[in-house]
């Protein structure tokens, strides 16, 4: 389907900040920000739904955590039984006090590395993937947003360019997708 | 804001101290009766007298190390709580008064078999009581060497109290950025102080009950102990505040910030109390051993016990977003583990000191009531002597409008 986008700039998250609040107030939807930094306090104003990368770091957390178990119980207790400083080893709960710090170490590996990746994926930069910011100047001292008039049917492009320039942008840029 | 303390705090605070010293009375007259006529009276209250004062000192010195940081790391957010903090540090000099009179029961008593060290007849090569172990350690533990460190410690933690509280009120009326300089810079030298003195003094005045064994971790471990009351305690009294309409500046997220330290310093506790578990549990060396074959054979349902409620209770419940910013669960946790550690402390105490004798009675409840019941009035006279919301901290605005 055919959709319009437009990309108003702006040279400061402030400026930024104070003109999504007040297009959003007059019922716009905001689909996304580009900026070189986290601007603080911009999630609840646009609507970002909260991240559940949370979630993901859990259950990264939790195969971790299995994975070492059942690894350390088969080479320590199953497989090649090793007396270490006379401690008994033929049960893995009378040793698990020595497996904690391996335990705990993998599932940290397990959770790091996994929510590094999810962030990757999902955001769609992993390595070699092209960039998806508009301009190239948002990784460095400017702020874009951007909006869909697909999803904001009850205004005309000229009347949310009107209102964009009403709000201190320095840029503004349409693109037909 | 200026608080007025209510008659029902009041009522309170005055219950727990008639009821913790009634309870205290019922105690001695049991033991007079019942237990071989008295014979470990001395050694048991004086234990319990070491138990409660410590522990609640603790917590003062906990907040005013946490105080200290914030001044030297320059934090912006704390300012809505500063008096907070400073109500909590405000225990300090009082807590050290009952320590040293503690203490001073103690050495009358000869050590009163809880600093055995104190009790000439172990360093006399001639008695049958000679122990060569103690003989050793007699250049460091001994009488006068260790009132002169009690006394420096003590002395320490009360003057730069003293200061801060001082300089933050001078900081009302000044204003300007001189106050807040100073204090970083005095913040700084606590800091150094309380490095050296915190592991030091947990060596003094409870390590050197089980005068044989030593730990090198243990004052961290202590020291975790202190942290993580102290931020217990910051939090569930602004949260009294809130409700009672106080502290219009604090919002939820100073609530959630307290609470992610609630959350971190058990974290911190547990990780301290499982490394010197697990390094002695594997080394398996007879002379550090006995330490934990007491707290295994005699107190084995308290000292895990503890152990689990203190871990697992602020990581299972504190662990969501929404629950740091949530009176109720906050609060709840809070006196759990508060109970957990106070547990934490009486094991310290008693395990090396009165061994498999010990049990919690009337003594042990009525003490801690006491001076709970103490601590609390002195909490609530400290945050009625000066406006809850401090004027001129030059974070003042950025802490107002602190959002995470």
């Amino acid at each position: 389907m055919a959709d319009k986008v437009i990309y108003a700039m702006y040279d400061d998250d402030d400026v930024l900040k104070d003109g999504a609040k007040k297009l959003v107030a007059k019922g716009v939807k905001v689909s996304e920000v580009f900026s070189p930094f986290p601007i603080h306090g911009i999630d609840p104003i646009i609507g970002v739904v909260h991240t559940r990368l949370g979630i993901m770091a859990f259950i990264y957390g939790l195969t971790g955590l299995l994975l070492a178990t059942i690894g350390m119980r088969y080479f320590m207790i199953t497989d090649w039984p090793m007396n270490i400083g006379g401690k008994p080893n033929n049960t893995y709960l009378e040793n698990m006090l020595a497996f904690i710090p391996v335990t705990f170490e993998f599932t940290v590996l397990c959770a790091a590395h996994g929510m590094a990746l999810t962030y990757f994926l999902r955001n769609k930069t992993l390595p070699g993937l092209k960039a998806s910011n508009p301009d190239p100047r948002t990784t460095d001292d400017r702020f874009v947003v951007e909006v869909r008039m697909s999803q904001n049917t009850q205004f005309t492009d000229v009347e949310m360019v009107e209102m964009f320039k009403q709000t201190g942008i320095v840029e503004l840029d349409q693109k037909d997708i | 804001m200026e608080f007025k303390i209510t008659k029902k705090a009041n009522l309170l605070t005055m219950i727990l101290i008639v009821v913790g010293l009634v309870f205290t009375a019922i105690g001695i007259g049991v033991e007079i009766s019942y237990n071989h006529g008295g014979a470990h009276l001395g050694q048991r209250l004086s234990g319990n007298l070491l138990v409660s004062s410590f522990f609640f000192l603790a917590i003062g010195l906990g907040a005013l190390f946490f105080l200290a940081l914030q001044y030297a790391t320059e934090t912006g957010w704390y300012a809505s709580v500063k008096r907070v903090i400073e109500a909590i540090t405000g225990f300090v000099p009082y807590g050290a008064g009952l320590l040293l009179v503690t203490l001073l029961i103690i050495t009358l008593q000869d050590g009163a078999h809880i600093y055995i060290w104190m009790d000439s007849s172990y360093t006399d090569i001639n008695s049958p009581n000679y122990d060569a172990l103690i003989d050793g350690k007699a250049a460091y533990l001994n009488k006068p060497f260790f009132w002169i460190r009690t006394i420096v410690y003590l002395f320490t933690f009360v003057y730069f109290e003293r200061g801060f509280r001082k300089r933050s009120l001078l900081e009302d009326q000044v204003g300007g950025t001189e106050v807040h300089f100073k204090n970083f810079k005095t913040s700084a030298i606590f800091l150094v102080f309380f490095a050296v003195f915190s592991s030091t003094s947990s060596w003094d005045w409870i390590m050197s009950i089980d005068v044989h064994w030593f730990s090198t971790l243990f004052g961290w471990y202590v020291f975790a102990g202190m942290w993580c009351t102290a931020m217990i305690v910051m939090v569930t009294v602004t949260l009294y505040l809130k409700k009672h309409g106080y502290l219009p500046n604090v919002n939820e997220s100073h609530i959630h910030d307290l609470g992610k330290w609630t959350f971190a310093t058990s974290f911190l506790w547990s990780y301290l109390w499982f490394s010197q578990y697990m390094l002695i549990w594997y080394a398996n060396i007879p002379e550090e051993v006995t330490y934990y074959m007491t707290r295994i054979q005699e107190f084995k349902f308290l000292y895990f016990g503890m152990f689990f409620v203190n871990f697992a209770f602020p990581m299972l419940l504190l662990m969501s977003r929404d629950a740091k910013r949530h009176a109720g669960i906050l609060t709840f946790v809070g006196v759990v583990v508060l109970f957990g550690h106070w547990i934490d402390v009486y094991v310290m105490v008693m395990a090396g000191s009165m061994g498999s004798h010990a049990f919690i009675g009337f003594i042990e409840i009525g003490v801690m009531l006491a001076v709970l019941g103490f601590f609390i009035k002195v909490i609530l006279m400290n945050l009625s002597k000066a406006p809850l919301t401090v004027k001129n901290h030059p974070f003042l605005d950025e802490s107002i409008h602190h959002e995470i």
